[in-house]
């Protein structure tokens, strides 16, 4: 199905795409799953999200559905329906940090 | 007419700053990655149009970016970093054991020969190499796996390998360093490596004459005399004749031999340039008074060089990778600050200009002398 999901600008920026991104995930839709997808379309987002070797989101990243946070969901959650059914973009989320 | 091209790298993007070969006018191009930590961009020497950046950023990790056409267009490479087998672990800043992590590329060092081949000098410290233009990346894991990489520690900005230099008469030879544990050679193309810190003295450290441990801020070699290296140590300029085998110092009449970058002229080996700072504990100029220093004679004899550089209430600091040279005749010496000037001289560090002033701050300098 199709899954929207925003992304944050820096990584709009590297995958040479602007506003949301759409992708094709296969069921089950967990968070996982999109991210293998939005990687397979743009490789150069390899690592950027998750770590390289133990596929863990970077600290800094956050995940968010349906004004949820998911960032520690286990991997096996699925996404909401709003999001499977296009309703709601699933939010990749560059945590605020810094001062 | 030649052209000039200065490749940096600052804390919130790259900029591409040029002039002909008068070096008089200077443009400076929009930011490259704007918004992201360059750490270093660098330059084929066989190929000008071939450059590569290191980009990091907190949030987001790594990235390594190539362009084909001198930076005009740019495009993401890999980004894989991964050391090789189980990575074990060095010294935290305690003395306990600490897991090596991979957590950013610090100097990109282009081949002398091949625009595909590239080393990369990262934290926590290891060296890669890439033989395809950076779409992959192994690790040259004799040098992490020396037998004293268990002991190794950070300085205070990191585990960073900072310096990698290629003996032109011998590509097999490769000279690196380690903040903070020391430098090493290799003679077999990364395979395996020795340390080279007979003659480093560093009172900070327990055993102030150790093998490893010295806290290496740069080298510096001219290419027509390999065996010859000058080092910005943490405090102390020094000087090797015998590719590392031993060092001496050289540090003579500066004012403060602690500092960050050295650089050595382009068409005369024996001379050499520092940025003296305070102390390890104030890292800006002594006085407020930004000068470089320069040697004609290999160290030991220096000379103050201020003429167009603050003369007083400057305390910005040059990081160790801030400083270059381009190949034209008279030698141009380039250096950029943490508060975001880049100073460039077109005859040989007498005379300076301000040819960028309101930059991040600069993380990296690299000069191209174009045809």
């Amino acid at each position: 199905m199709t899954i929207r999901l925003v992304i944050p600008a820096h990584l709009r920026t590297i995958a040479k795409v602007s506003g949301e991104v759409e992708i094709n995930v296969a069921a089950p839709v967990t968070i996982p799953a999109v991210l293998d997808a939005l990687e397979a379309k743009f490789p150069a987002l390899q690592g950027t999200i998750r770590d390289h070797v133990t596929r863990q989101r970077r600290p800094f990243i956050r995940f968010f559905a349906c004004s949820e946070d998911m960032s520690h969901e286990p991997p096996e959650t699925l996404l909401p329906d709003a999001v499977l059914e296009g309703v709601e973009p699933f939010l990749i989320v560059g945590a605020i940090a810094g001062g | 007419m030649s052209k000039v091209r200065v490749l940096a790298g600052t804390r919130k993007g790259a900029f591409l700053i040029e002039s002909d070969g008068n070096r008089k006018n200077w443009t400076i191009s929009d930011p490259l990655f704007p918004g992201w930590e360059i750490y270093h961009v660098n330059a084929s020497p066989v190929d000008p149009n071939r450059l590569y950046a290191s980009q990091c950023s907190g949030w987001f990790g790594q990235m390594i970016q190539r362009s084909n056409d001198g930076g005009q267009t740019w495009e993401p490479v890999d980004n894989r970093f991964v050391y090789d087998g189980v990575p074990g672990t060095h010294q935290w800043y305690d003395g306990t054991p600490h897991p090596w992590e991979f957590k950013r590329v610090w100097h990109l060092e282009p081949s002398l020969s091949d625009p595909d081949t590239v080393y990369a000098g990262v934290e926590d410290a290891a060296i890669f190499k890439t033989t395809d233009g950076g779409k992959s990346w192994a690790e040259l894991s004799g040098l992490r796996q020396h037998g004293s990489g268990s002991q190794w520690a950070p300085g205070a900005g990191g585990l960073g390998l900072h310096t990698i230099i290629i003996d032109p008469s011998n590509e097999q030879r490769l000279f690196i360093a380690i903040s903070a544990a020391g430098a090493f050679r290799t003679d077999d193309g990364g395979t395996t490596w020795l340390p080279i810190n007979q003659g480093l003295h560093s009172e900070h450290i327990p055993d102030p004459a150790a093998e490893i441990g010295h806290c290496v801020h740069r080298i510096a070699m001219h290419p027509s005399r390999p065996n010859t290296l000058f080092m910005q140590k943490h405090w102390d300029i020094m000087r090797t004749d015998n590719a590392g085998d031993s060092w001496h110092e050289v540090s003579g009449n500066l004012p403060t031999d602690f500092g960050f970058p050295i650089q050595v002229h382009a068409h005369e080996p024996d001379t050499i340039y520092v940025v003296p700072i305070t102390s390890d504990s104030l890292h800006y100029p002594p006085e407020g008074k930004l000068r470089v220093y320069r040697s004609r004679t290999g160290g030991n004899e220096w000379e103050a060089l201020g003429n167009g550089l603050p003369e007083k209430d400057c305390y910005v600091n040059v990081l160790r990778d801030a400083m270059a040279a381009d190949k034209l005749d008279k030698c141009g010496i380039y250096f950029g600050t943490t508060g975001g000037q880049i100073y460039a001289s077109s005859d040989e560090g007498d005379n300076w200009t301000a040819i960028a002033s309101n930059l991040p701050g600069v993380l990296s300098i690299e000069v191209q002398t174009l045809a």
